[in-house]
């Protein structure tokens, strides 16, 4: 186990280097010069020169890319042209809405799908199952963004339940805090836990046809026994799988959603930063998604070869 | 026998290619007529489906949305696709190598780039437009097809027809260009329409936050952004370009189902 989770490690460590060249270097080709962009049309060029230095932009590439890595793996995300704030401190805050917001969709989802997942599965092309798939192929097929919006219109403006927007900030308490990340979080999570139901119900059906879940009924145990007892636990893994990327997904998904509710999060963050040219800011935001999503598929390796051992000793 | 899910599938996406196609030569009203004095009317014999902020006619301008919305998923899929299938079948035949490993961990490496983070870096080099989309829906495409062709042509590769071809002196180039790829066009329609339907979805909240089409060219994402101040009192306004992307996607997706059952001959055998 522990070479295998060396080898994993020795390939995350590659990808996130690769993963951070191009990212530098995609917006290394961006045009326009922040320092420039910075001090306005009619800046001198020795300031726009004083700049340049002070910001350490006319450093050669290599060196830029070097103190880039170097300051993320210690904290210091470098400082934003456009608020001259330390972008560290930017992305912290934002997170503070991103995170919990991903983190609340995707507890909803699991909350919804497993027990529609369960009783699909256990209903098998009877009435209840033909109705959750399609209510789940109605899911899926519905853009988060569009949800919200309803849901904005008619709990939130017809029904005052909710604010229509915006986010009080966690100091006004948690639950000010939950009750205004409720709707993105539903509406956020509704596609997903769609996915996540469809997936549990074809993996227990796949289980509840093995050869240990007839065993465990020519043992006595009937159907429901068999399916809580034995089949549950077995299906979790591809279960468990889909949860780990959803989260990533939640976590990029949620850019969008924010922008349906105003939500200061990482992509209120993202879209300013670009209108502001401010490429060091959109810069580090993406490599932390793609951190998250690289990290995400680490972990459920692991976790997939704690679960089997087979997959310990491929590769 | 052809299942319900193949007809309702085929039915739905086929009305909106109609629409689109349509839209070429005819809409209810001109798409780019602004009518202010007939503003946000709610649907009517007149405006079925009502006006927007501008008066234009919201029926006409989800019809050229379609148009957007069908060729920005044609053309990420046909990316997807001309890209990832070569390169999941040069993975299969090199399977092991050197090249087999680059190609595979350059799909991993593509994985952990979401479709929207590689439409904001795109957007923040490029600017926006609806041809990025087709980029960074393309480009998140690519590794999806890849890895579906090495995993089909692998199976098929161990397959006695194709050691034949071995045997009669065919190179790898050409028994897979011959062989393999016909074996696996079925797999790769189905998984395409599902790619189409995700693409739809994609542009759409592309669009959605700007990042997409731009105006005037008329997208169903750029509709709903525009309702989003005025869906209290107008909600016509969101409705209808949302209901056309849920019906076109869940179009898809069923045409989709169908095509498998159809074409997957475990699925007929189990049904037989």
């Amino acid at each position: 186990m522990f070479a295998y989770a060396l080898g994993r490690a020795f390939s995350l460590v590659v990808s996130l280097a690769v993963a951070s060249v191009v990212v530098f270097l995609v917006i290394e080709v961006a045009p326009g010069d922040p320092a420039s962009y910075m001090l306005g049309v009619n800046a001198r060029p020795d300031t726009i020169a004083a700049l340049r230095a002070e910001l350490g932009l006319d450093a050669p590439t290599v060196v830029r890319y070097v103190r880039w890595v170097g300051g993320m793996l210690t904290g210091d995300f470098g400082t934003s042209y456009a608020y001259r704030s330390p972008v560290s401190e930017m992305i912290v805050e934002r997170l503070a809405v991103s995170l919990p917001l991903a983190l609340y969709a995707l507890v909803l989802a699991v909350v919804i799908a497993f027990p529609a997942g369960i009783f699909a599965a256990s209903r098998r092309g009877r009435r209840g199952d033909v109705g959750v798939m399609v209510a789940t192929q109605i899911g899926v097929a519905i853009p988060n963004f569009w949800f919200a919006m309803l849901a904005v219109s008619f709990f939130a403006i017809n029904l005052g339940w909710f604010a229509a927007g915006g986010f009080p900030g966690w100091d006004a308490g948690i639950v000010a805090g939950v009750k205004a990340l409720t709707l993105p979080a539903v509406a956020l999570a509704l596609p997903q836990a769609a996915i996540l139901a469809r997936v549990m119900r074809s993996s227990l059906i796949d289980m509840l046809g093995e050869d240990f879940i007839r065993t465990a009924r020519a043992k006595g145990l009937n159907r429901r026994q068999a399916l809580w007892r034995h089949a549950l636990r077995n299906a979790m893994i591809p279960v468990l799988t889909i949860i780990g990327l959803q989260f990533s997904f939640l976590l990029a998904g949620a850019i969008i959603i924010e922008q349906v509710f105003y939500l200061p999060g990482l992509g209120r963050l993202v879209f300013q930063s670009i209108s502001q040219r401010d490429l060091i800011v959109v810069e580090s935001v993406v490599m932390l998604l793609v951190f998250a999503v690289i990290m995400v598929n680490f972990v459920i390796d692991l976790a997939y070869a704690l679960v089997d051992p087979r997959l310990r000793s491929r590769r | 026998m052809i299942s319900r899910s193949f007809v309702w599938g085929a039915g739905l996406a086929a009305t909106f290619v109609f629409a689109a196609l349509l839209s070429l030569a005819w809409t209810p009203w001109p798409v780019d007529a602004l009518d202010i004095p007939n503003k946000l009317q709610p649907p009517s014999p007149v405006h079925w489906f009502g006006t927007d902020h501008f008066g234009r006619d919201i029926l006409s301008m989800i019809m050229v949305g379609a148009r957007t919305s069908i060729a920005v998923a044609i053309l990420a899929v046909g990316i997807g696709m001309g890209v990832g299938i070569p390169l999941g079948l040069t993975a299969a035949v090199r399977h092991g190598g050197w090249l087999d490993e680059i190609i595979m961990r350059g799909n991993d490496l593509i994985f952990a780039f979401p479709a929207l983070v590689i439409a904001i870096l795109i957007t923040a080099v490029f600017g926006a437009g609806a041809v990025n989309a087709i980029i960074a829906i393309g480009i998140f495409n690519i590794p999806v097809f890849a890895r579906l062709t090495r995993g089909a042509a692998l199976g098929l590769w161990q397959r006695d027809f194709i050691a034949m071809a071995r045997v009669c002196g065919k190179s790898a180039a050409r028994i897979s260009v011959e062989h393999i790829l016909p074996n696996i066009a079925s797999l790769m329609i189905v998984q395409g329409t599902i790619q189409f339907s995700l693409g739809i979805l994609a542009e759409a909240g592309l669009s959605y936050v700007g990042l997409g089409a731009q105006p005037p060219t008329p997208s169903w994402g750029r509709m709903l952004a525009d309702a989003q101040t005025m869906v209290a009192f107008a909600p016509h306004l969101a409705i209808f370009p949302g209901m056309a992307i849920v019906l076109s996607v869940l179009g898809l997706n069923l045409l989709g189902d169908g095509l498998r059952d159809r074409l997957d001959p475990r699925l007929r055998i189990m049904r037989a």
